[in-house]
């Protein structure tokens, strides 16, 4: 216990105050763009890691990642919301898109699920594409920065367009919402809740037969990962101030699986760290130029063959 | 006795194959049935009909009076029938305890949020489960192993780990699928005795069986299948001495129903 409390303690410090300390001191503020996108990808990441959790290879983030921001970049822009409304909204609306997509397709298992899922992320760059309020192929562009965010007359975050350098801003709101979400995530799989899931992963069949309604289960599950994307999504918008069509492609489904699969399906933090891992792996590799994506590519593969239960699998004792 | 299953008419074509064929009978309170028959008799299409794992073609199952057939296989087990697997269904990765932990699920109080909150009763439910988990694993002689990952259990135990599961759920009817299957003889007689038990515990037992012997020691009433008809209910003396049961077994008839 106290060992668990001295790691949030070192992450939350590291967060908080090393990073942005090793920032000014370096002066590359374009690190803020990154971290606040390894933090919001790995929310997106934390939702795969979910229906994983279940049995169900999910390869349809982006689908609602983009699904999220075009909600969050509607609302503000046509409607006059304010940023910080959407979120929520955003979430709910994936949410709510996913149990009605869920019901249908959540019935298949392993590869023929993934497949569809597949499917479903250039099922929804297309629909943006067509659909008149998604303003095509153009996208949505100059999204005004989050306005301030106060409850009862108290101001709880400032108006970012106020902000001398608003990245900073975005970078720990990010970081807020990540670590909001990990922990809620946390609790739910140490919960009894994330072991009839489990039971659900190891056998349907004996778990509805004891009782548990695999379908509305896997639909919760598949409702709360979808949450996590578009919330993700309407939060990368505003930190990009626009929102295309190729915003989140079939690539960006295929990493948040990927960042999983990294840092490890047994564990809670696996996607965090496999996002982080990969986001800056990837940038890392920027300066290899054409070979970038072999060497990225054939790292992961490598990563796949020696640590198959992730990168986390390193520092767990082994328990047989 | 009061009958407390009711199979009526059941009923089960898949294109054009019928694996049961009008079939009806009942089971009574606390008695132990055997399903019998040959090879593709029928019998395991009964069974997941009668724990609706499989809807009918045509007939109904019925439980107290409440149909239970043509439904979800969990909401059988809310009524109170539950099944088991043969062996290999066990929830792999997951140690023997608390595969017989989150089997309780259908005795939880806590709604799920309050699980996901920890409340007060989520609190009490999971005490409870861990309680009675221990209980039903010193039952089934596999208090000591709890801790063991359920994948690397030897056969036997995997069996009683199977049977654990759906004592888990409290059932009022529990389906045993082939029990015996792949026992020798003393292995079979601990089972033949541990399935008594299972009656004195209260337990209404209809098992789905191959081995001819271990059905004629223990059950109380058997239904012969063949070619998905039912064509012989009796006790077991009455059925060792039916003529088109031994007409159905020709060949094997003498050693295979004990005489």
């Amino acid at each position: 216990m106290t060992k668990k409390l001295a790691g949030l303690i070192v992450f939350l410090i590291t967060v908080f105050i090393v990073v942005p300390w090793l920032i000014s001191v370096t002066g590359r503020t374009d690190l803020y763009y990154v971290f606040t996108s390894v933090a919001l990808l790995s929310i997106a990441s934390a939702g795969v890691w979910l229906t994983f959790y279940i049995g169900r290879i999910n390869i349809g983030q982006g689908a609602y990642a983009l699904m999220g921001g075009y909600v969050s970049a509607i609302l503000i822009m046509y409607y006059g919301w304010s940023f910080w409304w959407t979120l929520p909204v955003a979430g709910m609306f994936c949410a709510v898109a996913s149990i009605l997509i869920g019901i249908p397709i959540l019935r298949l298992r392993g590869v023929y699920f993934a497949m569809v899922t597949l499917i479903l992320t250039e099922v929804m760059r297309l629909l943006a594409l067509a659909v008149p309020i998604t303003n095509g192929a153009k996208g949505i562009t100059s999204i005004p920065p989050p306005g301030p965010l106060s409850i009862f007359g108290f101001v709880l975050v400032p108006d970012f367009a106020t902000l001398q350098n608003p990245r900073i801003a975005f970078y720990y709101l990010s970081a807020v919402l990540m670590i909001i979400c990990f922990a809620l995530m946390y609790r739910l799989v140490h919960s009894r809740i994330g072991h009839i899931c489990m039971s659900l992963q190891q056998n349907e069949e004996l778990a509805s037969s004891i009782g548990v309604n695999i379908a509305a289960l896997r639909v919760m599950a598949y409702a709360i990962s979808s949450f996590l994307g578009g919330l993700a999504g309407a939060v990368f918008i505003g930190a990009t101030q626009s929102i295309y069509p190729s915003s989140f492609t079939v690539t960006d489904s295929v990493n948040f699986m990927l960042n999983c699969f990294l840092g490890g399906l047994g564990y809670v933090f696996g996607p965090m760290l496999g996002t982080l891992v990969l986001y800056l792996g990837w940038n890392l590799l920027f300066s290899t130029g054409e070979y970038q994506l072999l060497i990225y590519s054939a790292a992961m593969i490598v990563l796949m063959l020696v640590l198959p239960n992730g990168l986390l699998s390193l520092g767990a004792k082994r328990k047989d | 006795m009061a009958q407390i299953l009711e199979v009526k008419a059941l009923t089960k074509r898949f294109g054009g194959l019928t694996a049961v064929n009008d079939v009806s009978f009942a089971v009574n309170e606390k008695e132990i049935l055997s399903v019998i028959g040959p090879n593709g008799a029928g019998k395991s299409t009964l069974f997941k009909l009668i724990s609706s794992f499989l809807s009918p073609t045509s007939g109904e199952v019925t439980f107290k009076g409440e149909r239970i057939s043509n439904q979800s296989p969990h909401i059988a087990a809310r009524k109170g029938v539950v099944r088991t697997f043969q062996e290999t269904t066990i929830f792999r990765n997951m140690s023997v305890r608390d595969n017989v932990i989150v089997a309780h699920q259908l005795r939880a109080r806590a709604s799920l949020l309050g699980f996901f909150l920890g409340s007060a009763e989520a609190r009490r439910d999971e005490a409870r489960f861990a309680e009675s988990a221990d209980e039903i694993l010193s039952f089934l002689g596999l208090d000591g192993i709890g801790g063991e990952f359920a994948r690397n259990l030897p056969h036997g135990h995997l069996r009683a780990l199977g049977i654990a599961i759906g004592l888990a759920t409290k059932p009022t009817l529990l389906l045993l699928d082939e029990p015996f299957a792949g026992m020798n003889h003393d292995e079979t007689m601990k089972a033949v005795s541990m399935v008594r038990k299972l009656r004195e515990r209260g337990l209404t037992v209809l098992l789905v069986e191959h081995d001819m012997q271990a059905v004629m020691k223990i059950s109380d009433r058997i239904v012969v299948l063949n070619f998905g008809e039912k064509i012989a209910e009796g006790t077991p003396s009455e059925i060792q001495n039916n003529q088109r049961v031994i007409e159905a077994y020709l060949g094997v008839e003498d050693e295979a129903i004990g005489l």
